[in-house]
Parts: C-alpha cells; sequence; structure tokens
C-alpha cells in the first residue's frame, strides 16, 4: 500500500518535501516505517528523536498504519 | 468551559489572558510569558521562526490544560501559542493559571510549560545574521 507522509521542521528539509509517498507492506507498523526513513534518509538518524503522529495522535512503535491515515513526521519539538 | 486554548498567527495579547483567568474565586493568577531572545550562546539571532502541524498541537495544548485541571485546584486555564515569524522581544507563549492559592498557580504554570516543550507539535528554527539552525534537532 501506498502511505502519505507529512513532514515538519527539520524533516522537511530533510525530505526535500512537505510530503512524500512511500510505498509499505500491508499491516506495516510505525516501527518498521521508521527503519525505512531512517534508511532511505540517514540525516534522519542524527535527530535527537523522531515520533510518528496519525490521525494526530502519538502512535507507539507497535501501531500499524491503515490504508486513510494521517501520518505525520515529528522531528525533536521546540515550542515555547 | 474554563480552558482556553490558541494557536495564533497574530501577536498575543497578555492583557487579554489576564482578562480571561482572573475570576472571584482565584486569589493566584500566574502567567508563563515566553519571548525571543536576542541571543543563543553569544551568537545574535536576528528572528525565530515558528511552525506547528496545527490541529495535533491544539490537541496536545488541550490536553495539558485538562491534566492541569485534574492535578490542582485550578479554575482557569489559558495556553496561547504563536506561530510564524517572530521578531525578539515578541511573545512566543503564554500561559495563565488561576487557583484560589499561588502554591498551585506556580505549580501548575511550571507542570505546562515544561510540558508543552516536550509534547507539543511545534518547531522553532533559529535564524542568525550568518546562517539559521532548527532548536533542539540534534543531540
Amino acid at each position: 500500500m501506498e502511505i502519505e507522509i507529512m513532514a515538519f521542521g527539520i524533516a522537511r528539509d530533510i525530505f526535500g518535501a512537505s510530503a512524500l509517498k512511500v510505498q509499505a507492506v500491508e499491516n506495516s507498523t510505525v516501527k518498521q516505517l521508521l527503519e525505512d526513513l531512517k534508511n532511505q534518509y540517514p540525516k534522519m538518524q542524527e535527530l535527537r528523536s523522531v515520533a510518528i503522529a496519525i490521525n494526530t495522535e502519538y502512535a507507539d512503535l507497535e501501531q500499524v498504519i491503515k490504508p486513510g491515515d494521517e501520518v505525520v513526521i515529528i522531528p525533536p519539538v521546540a515550542g515555547g | 468551559m474554563a480552558i482556553d486554548i490558541q494557536l495564533l498567527h497574530t501577536p498575543l495579547s497578555l492583557q487579554h489572558c489576564q482578562d480571561w483567568v482572573a475570576g472571584a474565586a482565584c486569589g493566584g493568577i500566574v502567567h508563563f510569558v515566553g519571548t525571543v531572545r536576542e541571543q543563543t550562546g553569544g551568537r545574535p539571532v536576528s528572528r525565530l521562526d515558528f511552525e506547528a502541524y496545527e490541529p495535533m498541537a491544539v490537541s496536545e495544548m488541550r490536553k495539558i490544560a485538562e491534566t492541569v485541571k485534574k492535578r490542582w485546584p485550578a479554575e482557569r486555564v489559558v495556553i496561547h501559542h504563536r506561530v510564524g515569524k517572530l521578531e525578539i522581544g515578541e511573545i512566543a507563549v503564554i500561559i495563565a493559571v488561576a487557583t484560589p492559592h499561588r502554591v498551585d498557580a506556580f505549580a501548575a504554570c511550571q507542570y505546562a510549560i515544561d510540558t508543552l516543550k516536550q509534547t507539543v507539535p511545534i518547531w522553532k528554527k533559529e535564524i542568525f545574521t550568518d546562517g539559521e539552525v532548527w532548536v533542539a534537532a540534534h543531540p
């Protein structure tokens, strides 16, 4: 299946785009997606942390990504 | 509703926050105001660019305010955060907590700003005269 991912902050700079589409097997987990992204974009490995949000909530590593989910890369936050 | 959460592209108003949280039941109001500092590690800052994953930033700020209401006897909680380009001295965030007594207002306000910095999906880029950097991105 195809997953569309939104990226903010430094993640957008690393991807060179605010959204990208990746191919994933059915029932891919957040952990697998993160591993794929870190392999494809090695600069992701240099970040202090990387989380994934699904449908505006922080996702667990074992959470399965479903078609149509809103998937967002969350690099280290720095509000305030 | 005793919680006011806003993510704004326009300047924040401390007076608005004060007026909104004040009430006869509360003898203590603590505001935290975060502003744009003129330097980081001795390097002069030109401005800060803030961006947010807006729907989630609002929901995460709301969770913080709801936790404050559960843990402390807070009558009212305001969390306002700015996004966009901010100049030196401009206000990036205001947190205001009103409680019957001051001890709770200080503790709740501290909890709210510390948690906001850890969980709310907002990012800031420091623009220096000779470059720019995403704050806290790298170890």
